[in-house]
């Protein structure tokens, strides 16, 4: 019989993650692991520390105290902040992926479909026309967008289509690892399913693993593997997913689980 | 002369912008930032290519300036007369003979030769602009090689005309490693550039920025395996010197759809007149 892997190694090492824009306001001396193929979800409320913390993983801002450690390989162990911004960028670029809340922050809106979903392949030097406009139609057929939509430019696509234009954009290189800033926020409900869905299927498909922020604790439960409860900067509670959402232990999980509205 | 420093500049601007064109021709096709002054002329007429001009003149150069080719358009032949006024030096309209042709959107057809420098008058040094609107960011971008949008733009060309659609400020990469703005001259004198005889330095006076590509240096211009780079083609030849090599411009001659093509090279024109009659 086939056992499933238990001990996965550890694709991200934080430690004691401190990045503070006044007293309370930030995230404060953070530990986490991410271990390769899982899917991290941090919830809590607006202004819990939540897209700070995300920033910082994701190399985007430079944390006041902390490390924030990738493993490459088994041998092969990078300091986000250590290394220099050259190399940061380039894995930011090449091995790591950041989807945006807002689509127009992940998208170039100027530019067509398939440019957009080109442009990180041309950043690695993929030089053919033709190639690149297959790679384009493939992924969009994979997002569930119709190909023969290529050289629409994003704004004349719905909310729910550019965002699935920019996870096209962001797993076009096969990422290791992608972060996610609520995906689905500013989505009608019926759109998100399907969005939820696809993601879903996509991070299985492809093996991903996802660092997920999102304030909406549905998305949570259907994506996320484990949770990581934000206040105020710090972790109230962590744990796997429907252990907390079923048996939440601390205060202030408790009120945000009661808080769920259900039609 | 007039009460005006040689050409115009005071010497320490001169020293100022001459130690910057040092650094631009060590540097191929990077940006250097320069103390750019006023000049007696609005921005976008050509001050930072004249800024250049004046630091590089000697009272023994003969200067030739052009303008889109030409030699009696408004640019030119006031840039011409300036230079004579401030700096008393001689000037032609022979492309031959002059030691320093400032220029604007164009490079001469005939070939230029060591001792020749051409000063480019550059309106936006910044070929990542159009995509990435904060200087930081494209500084960033030039210092790590990140060139990865500069395709963006050729892609979404083939995309939307089904060839490379861009004519004039085709982009290039100097020497292996900085993407460059030829400014705006037509694709057609890309390859004028590279393994160029003469030194090149280009001027921008509202940005503040000049650049070089020295003698012999390659510079290639950006395109897709699949889709290469090509220069324009006419159909017709020159209708006054017959020519089939250089670069045409169309001319609407009267309100009956009469039109003609002639050299935009006015210089070369003239000689191959010349020289045929």
């Amino acid at each position: 019989m086939k056992r499933p892997e238990l001990d996965r190694p550890v694709l991200l090492d934080v430690q004691g993650i401190t990045r503070l824009y006044g007293p309370g306001k930030g995230c404060e001396e953070l530990d986490l692991r991410l271990h390769a193929g899982e899917v991290l979800g941090i919830v809590g409320e607006s202004g819990s520390g939540k897209s700070t913390l995300l920033r910082v993983l994701a190399g985007l801002e430079a944390p006041d105290a902390g490390r924030v450690v990738y493993h490459r390989a088994a041998d092969d162990a990078l300091d986000l902040y250590a290394i220099g911004e050259a190399r940061r960028r380039a894995l930011l670029r090449l091995e790591w992926g950041l989807v945006h809340q807002n689509p127009r922050d992940g998208l170039r809106m100027g530019v067509s479909a398939g440019a957009n979903v080109g442009e990180r392949l041309m950043a690695l030097g993929q030089r053919h026309y033709g190639q690149l406009r297959a790679a384009g139609q493939d992924w969009m057929t994979q997002v569930e967008l119709d190909p023969a939509r290529i050289d629409d430019a994003p704004r004349t696509f719905s909310g729910g289509m550019q965002q699935r234009l920019q996870i096209a954009r962001t797993l076009v290189t096969r990422p290791r690892l992608v972060f996610m800033d609520e995906p689905t926020g500013g989505l009608d409900v019926s759109v998100q399913a399907r969005l939820l869905d696809m993601l879903r299927t996509l991070v299985r498909q492809l093996g991903l693993s996802v660092v997920l922020v999102t304030h909406d604790l549905a998305v949570a439960r259907l994506l996320a593997h484990r949770l990581l409860v934000m206040r105020r900067g710090r972790v109230v509670e962590a744990g796997l997913t429907d252990q907390i959402l079923d048996d939440p232990q601390h205060a202030y999980t408790q009120l945000l689980v009661s808080s769920v509205l259900t039609p | 002369m007039n009460g005006y420093n040689f050409a115009y500049l005071d010497e320490q601007t001169k020293r100022m912008i001459r130690r910057a064109l040092l650094k631009a021709v060590a540097i191929p096709g990077y940006q250097v930032p320069f103390g750019g002054r006023e000049m007696p002329m609005p921005y976008g007429w050509g001050t930072g290519g004249m800024q250049l001009t004046a630091s590089i003149l000697g009272a023994g150069d003969v200067l030739k300036v052009i303008d889109q080719g030409a030699d009696d358009t408004t640019n030119a032949v006031s840039i011409r007369a300036f230079f004579e006024r401030v700096a008393g030096v001689e000037t032609t309209t022979a492309t031959g003979t002059a030691n320093v042709i400032q220029t604007r959107h164009r490079i001469p057809e005939a070939p230029l030769a060591p001792d020749q420098i051409l000063v480019f008058q550059v309106p936006i040094p910044e070929p990542l602009r159009f995509i990435e609107p904060s200087e930081q960011e494209t500084r960033l971008m030039h210092a790590l090689e990140e060139y990865g949008v500069m395709q963006v733009k050729l892609y979404e060309d083939i995309a939307r005309y089904g060839h490379i659609a861009t004519t004039y400020a085709y982009p290039v990469k100097v020497d292996g490693r900085y993407v460059m703005d030829p400014s705006p001259i037509p694709k057609f004198d890309n390859p004028k550039l590279h393994q160029s005889d003469a030194l090149m330095l280009f001027g921008a006076g509202r940005e503040k920025r000049l650049y070089a590509i020295p003698p012999y240096t390659r510079v290639e211009s950006l395109d897709f395996e699949d889709h290469p780079f090509e220069i324009q083609r006419w159909d017709e030849s020159c209708a006054l010197c017959g020519s089939r090599e250089s670069f045409l411009d169309e001319v609407i001659t009267d309100d009956a759809g009469g039109r003609m093509f002639v050299c935009s090279d006015t210089d070369y024109c003239l000689t191959r007149r010349g020289e045929l009659a």
